[in-house]
């Protein structure tokens, strides 16, 4: 929503029930060390990422890795793009077509016997 | 909604819409979910041709992680200063919005030189594109996320420019996040990308 339009409508003496404006995505409420905190924490995860590269895991490998990945995902997709702040029917939007495709390529790979290989 | 709070919405460029929320943001959203389909299909069709290097060289034969992580990390701190830029147009700091916009570019041009010079090193190793269907899939799905970077780079100078003149039209900071959102979603791509096609052996 413009900042502004509850002000004009306030001094122009008018109220509001239904709003049908946007909202520009200012202030979700994190500062600019938050983001500095996240981007550390992202830092963190691929360095331990990076180090299932030297030292060997065992079992663990694969899982430990698609666990950082899917925590690093979902962390900017939260955070740095505001999708945990915001309008839900944005969320819906993105992971939609982020599930469709997991869900799609995920039955090709099957198809071709990927996972069993 | 009343003749008022559309005069005023006339006056401040922002684009009303019946649901309550930005159609600009929404269509964003929404392209960027339909994105999510494209590289699924590049990413699921390097998974299945991975291993079919035929005389060529394997990926770990030419793959450098300490490089590609390095790399990695360049494009992740390009979200950062792009979150910063964001956070600077909302502040209405012009100078920050410059300066953080122009770091990310930066961050990102260091990211596609550093793309440049793998793929230039693995052709020197024997990896070219018609090598085999490795070599194929591999410079397909990273070319194209290569493009995708180069793209946002070129929005991100053409931003810089714009915010200087004052010319963005509307909100400038949705103008901004809207740009932010996409160069995010390139950052989220790679870290999949390095995940699965780095860091897990064939």
């Amino acid at each position: 929503m413009d900042r502004y339009f509850y002000t004009h409508l306030s001094n122009s003496g008018l109220t509001v029930t239904n709003t049908a404006t946007h909202t520009p995505n200012t202030g979700h409420g994190m500062s600019n060390a938050g983001y500095v905190r996240i981007a550390l924490i992202l830092g963190i995860i691929t360095a331990l990422e990076v180090s299932t590269y030297y030292v060997d895991f065992g079992p663990l490998f694969l899982p430990a890795l698609l666990i950082m990945m899917s925590i690093k995902f979902v962390m900017v997709v939260s955070y740095f793009m505001h999708l945990k702040f915001d309008n839900k029917l944005f969320s819906m939007m993105f992971y939609s077509g982020l599930i469709l495709a997991i869900g799609v390529y995920s039955a090709a790979l099957a198809t071709f016997k990927f996972f069993l290989s | 909604m009343t003749d008022a709070a559309v005069h005023n919405d006339a006056e401040h460029n922002v684009h009303a819409s019946s649901s309550g929320i930005s159609n600009v943001k929404l269509g964003m959203w929404l392209f960027l979910g339909s994105e999510c389909l494209l590289f699924g299909g590049l990413i699921s069709t390097y998974m299945l041709y991975r291993g079919r290097v035929g005389q060529g060289p394997t990926p770990s034969q030419v793959f450098d992680i300490p490089f590609t992580s390095v790399s990695s990390f360049v494009l992740l701190m390009s979200s950062l200063t792009m979150v910063l830029a964001v956070s600077s147009a909302t502040k209405k700091d012009d100078r920050g919005t410059t300066l953080w916009l122009t770091v990310t570019a930066l961050l990102g041009a260091t990211f596609v030189g550093g793309q440049v010079y793998e793929f230039t090193a693995f052709k020197s190793e024997g990896l070219g594109f018609g090598t085999s269907l490795f070599g194929s899939s591999f410079y397909t799905l990273t070319g194209f996320h290569g493009v995708h970077v180069t793209v946002g780079i070129i929005m991100l100078m053409a931003l810089v420019g714009v915010v200087q003149r004052g010319e963005i039209p509307g909100s400038k900071a949705e103008t901004i996040e809207m740009i932010g959102l996409y160069w995010h979603f390139v950052d989220i791509v790679w870290i999949v990308i390095f995940t699965l096609i780095y860091l897990i052996p064939v």
